[in-house]
């Protein structure tokens, strides 16, 4: 099977580092006290707060409002008080606005949710309004607001839905338990969608080391229904859009396109099974599994953690950082985010919560570039990483465009393979970055 | 709302690395080179690993004093030794130390330092230094011994600078010189083993082959350009040699002789000065070893491989140029600049 599995070209094997947590099922994280809610905490827009200090609010009660059509709503995750709107530390390392809410200590956190919308009845446009509604954003890491993919232009036809589930990034095992232990309500989000858009079939790539995932969907596929699980080689960044759709299909997005050029859509599991409990039950995006590992941490954990909690909070519950502990990181290690703080909110696009000790975190030392051409066998887009390196340091943007700069996908797997110890990718983003700045 | 909060980090991802680093490809590259040293002085002496050791402290000790001033210039990536034992074993057994030294100040310091330092020349260090030896010191640097055994040191090893080296050493034709000028092909075996005049480490084809696999398994570098060299050579002087057998050399002697294997192996997979994409590697290597047979078997030389490969170090931005692999989701190879 291995030798018959699919893949992307190029791409790289980070060791996968899941066995910590692979076989842990998840666990609820107990409410705390104080949780809070950054306006932003998806792609798009900031929410706009509907709420007041003062004001009680049940779990699951709208706090925000979505602003514009790329935006989310966003849920209380506790029955509490909102104690404030203010500016709070955003993972990324800014003051962002948000919303505060004390828990009620007394409440038990068990609430009636509002019916769910019957889907099969609505209109196409009350599906994609009753998504935003539900604040579901893509749960693998980028927080995109879900309902922006279901409004397809007019002229346009999903045909394929694919389903997310290669979780390359080494650690995290959130899609993972997913999966094992709750085939039934990915399977179930997917085919509300695949039904809304029409797609004549889904197909859900799983990366090969996650057998029990591959056999749990297998077996909960009703009989005759037009699913399909297919493995996949184990590789990042198997996980990216586009080379999940190159590994299922063999075929490549035009650059600047979308999948939905090709008629596929594509979800991540977790998504859909949260997608499901929202029609399901009512529950919106107010919870979601977080990954807690790494070699920092003293009891690693798959915890279904209420969105808002503090990252020092989820740490403490799993017995602390070990002292040795260096660096936090909150998603993956190929594309995560380093915390400064332990005082930044869980969010949505929250996969894992990362502790690294010094052994992980050593600045390689950085050497000559000696061409060796590793980060290009690397560069799933293939591009040329270190010339963009080379330009990057030179701030030849103009350069760096022809050499379409704007098709990286910022995946690290450059950085990852070069043997010199140069950050290609960090160069890479800063550069981006002056080109946008540059641009607007 | 301050707890203790351990100091922590922040770096910009990815927070992975695979192990391999720069420094330790180099050392490789010098743990492959042992062997040869190892035979080199087998064979033509203890003053062969002389030669050796002063062309290295040419190339180190330039990498030092000049390159101390330089950015990005760290002599502990190793490169400047490789340079200087990679030059030393391409030099003649009988070679003076001083010449051999001063080459190794070439290498470095013309072949790589006025460039930028290590990553930005554009031709080969090692291959450098030899051509400045070889239009310098034509004599010396043609002046080939038959091996002797490892206790030999030559008189001419310590000629004093600008002075005529005496010639105290038994001049012997190399393989090469035995099939240009007097039409006799060396055996094959006497090949394979190295027990014939030439270059202090080129002249153990066997042993060449079984560090280059070495190195190929560490992934040191590109295989394609080895592989691509080999064939290329066998597949060019098959064609005048199955014509006419009588005039041209086999292709397995062109193989073996000389510094063909050599310099496919520790010279032309420089990745500095060879292209980086798939098929830039073919066109690089098959175009060394076209080269390498026209000047073998028509050129005035009886040896070709040097200038081969640095007429390919000064062709690889161009052929960098047309081989660039076409970006993800574009439909063919748009052109970029250069």
């Amino acid at each position: 099977m291995t030798l018959t599995a699919r893949t992307f070209r190029h791409g790289i094997h980070p060791e996968g580092h899941k066995e910590s947590t692979a076989d842990l099922p998840i666990r609820r994280m107990p409410f705390g006290d104080r949780f809070v809610l950054p306006l932003s905490q998806h792609a798009g827009a900031p929410a706009k707060p509907v709420v007041r200090p003062g004001e009680r609010v049940a779990r699951g009660q709208v706090v925000a409002e979505a602003a514009a059509f790329v935006s989310s709503t966003i849920h209380s995750p506790v029955t509490g008080t909102v104690t404030d709107l203010g500016l709070r530390h955003h993972p990324n390392g800014r003051l962002v606005d948000a919303i505060e809410v004390d828990a009620d200590p007394f409440s038990s956190q068990e609430v009636r949710l509002p019916a769910p919308a019957p889907w099969r009845e609505m209109s196409d446009e009350e599906f994609v309004e009753q998504v935003q509604r539900a604040g579901l954003v893509g749960m693998g890491g980028a927080a995109f607001p879900s309902h922006v993919k279901y409004k397809v232009p007019a002229g346009k036809q999903i045909r394929t839905l694919i389903l997310n589930g290669c979780e390359c990034e080494p650690f995290l095992t959130t899609d993972h338990r997913t999966m094992v232990e709750r085939p039934e309500a990915v399977l179930a989000g997917a085919h509300i969608v695949a039904t809304r858009l029409g797609a004549e079939e889904t197909v859900i790539g799983v990366e090969l080391n996650k057998p029990a995932a591959i056999e749990a969907l297998r077996g909960a596929i009703p009989e005759g229904a037009p699913v399909r699980v297919v493995p996949l080689k184990v590789k990042y960044p198997q996980g990216a859009e586009k080379m999940l759709i190159e590994a299922l299909f063999g075929l490549e997005i035009p650059s600047g396109g979308l999948p939905l050029d090709v008629g596929m859509l594509v979800n991540n599991v977790g998504t859909m099974a949260a997608l499901h409990d929202y029609f399901e039950t009512g529950l919106p995006l107010i919870e979601r599994v977080v990954t807690v590992a790494g070699p920092g941490v003293e009891r690693p954990a798959n915890l279904l953690v209420p969105v808002g909690t503090p990252v020092r909070a989820v740490l403490d519950f799993c017995g602390g950082l070990l002292p040795r502990t260096r660096e936090v990181i909150l998603g993956g290690p190929m594309m995560g985010m380093p915390m400064a703080s332990l005082d930044v909110p869980v969010l949505k696009g929250t996969s894992g919560i990362l502790a690294f000790t010094e052994a992980e975190t050593r600045l390689p030392t950085e050497y000559s570039c000696i061409r060796c051409g590793r980060c290009v066998e690397a560069c799933p887009q293939f591009l040329n990483p270190s010339r963009l390196a080379r330009l990057a340091r030179a701030g030849r943007w103009e350069d760096m465009e022809r050499s379409f700069v704007k098709d990286c996908v910022e995946c690290g797997s450059c950085s990852f393979s070069c043997p010199s110890g140069i950050p290609i990718v960090q160069l890479i983003r800063v550069s981006k970055s002056a080109i946008r700045d540059r641009d607007s | 709302m301050a707890e203790k909060t351990p100091n922590l980090l922040v770096q910009a991802s990815p927070f992975l690395r695979q192990g391999l680093t720069t420094p330790r490809v180099m050392a490789d590259v010098l743990w492959a080179l042992v062997p040869l040293l190892a035979m080199a002085v087998w064979y033509f002496g203890i003053g062969g690993l002389l030669v050796v050791a002063a062309a290295t402290a040419g190339a180190v000790g330039t990498e030092w004093l000049f390159g101390r001033r330089m950015a990005g210039v760290r002599l502990a990536d190793g490169s400047a030794a490789v340079t200087g034992v990679v030059l030393g074993l391409t030099l003649p057994p009988g070679l003076p130390l001083w010449m051999a030294f001063l080459g190794g100040v070439v290498a470095v310091g013309l072949g790589k330092l006025v460039w930028g330092g290590l990553g930005h020349n554009l031709f080969n260090p090692a291959l450098v230094g030899r051509a400045f030896l070889q239009a310098a010191f034509p004599l010396a640097i043609t002046t080939w011994v038959a091996p002797a055994g490892w206790t030999a040191v030559r008189q001419s090893n310590f000629a004093l600078p600008f002075m005529q080296p005496t010639g105290d050493a038994v001049t012997s034709a190399t393989p090469l010189n035995l099939m240009k000028f007097e039409g006799a092909e060396t055996a094959p075996g006497a090949l394979l083993a190295g027990d014939v005049a030439g270059s202090l480490g080129e002249t153990s084809a066997g042993l060449i082959l079984l560090v280059g696999a070495f190195l190929v398994l560490r992934r040191a570098f590109d295989w394609r350009i080895p592989v691509g060299i080999i064939a290329s050579v066998a597949v060019f002087s098959a064609l005048p040699w199955l014509i006419a057998p009588e005039r041209y050399p086999s292709p397995l002697f062109m193989l073996l002789s000389g510094g063909l294997l050599f310099g496919a192996v520790f010279m032309a997979t420089d990745p500095v000065t060879s292209p980086v994409a798939p098929l830039g590697a073919w066109i690089f290597a098959v175009g060394v070893g076209l080269l390498v047979v026209l000047i073998r078997l028509w050129g005035g030389l009886p040896e070709g491989v040097m200038y081969a490969i640095l007429l390919m170090n000064a062709a690889t931005p161009l052929i960098e140029r047309v081989t660039q692999p076409r970006a993800f989701g574009h439909r063919r190879r748009e052109k970029e600049a250069a």
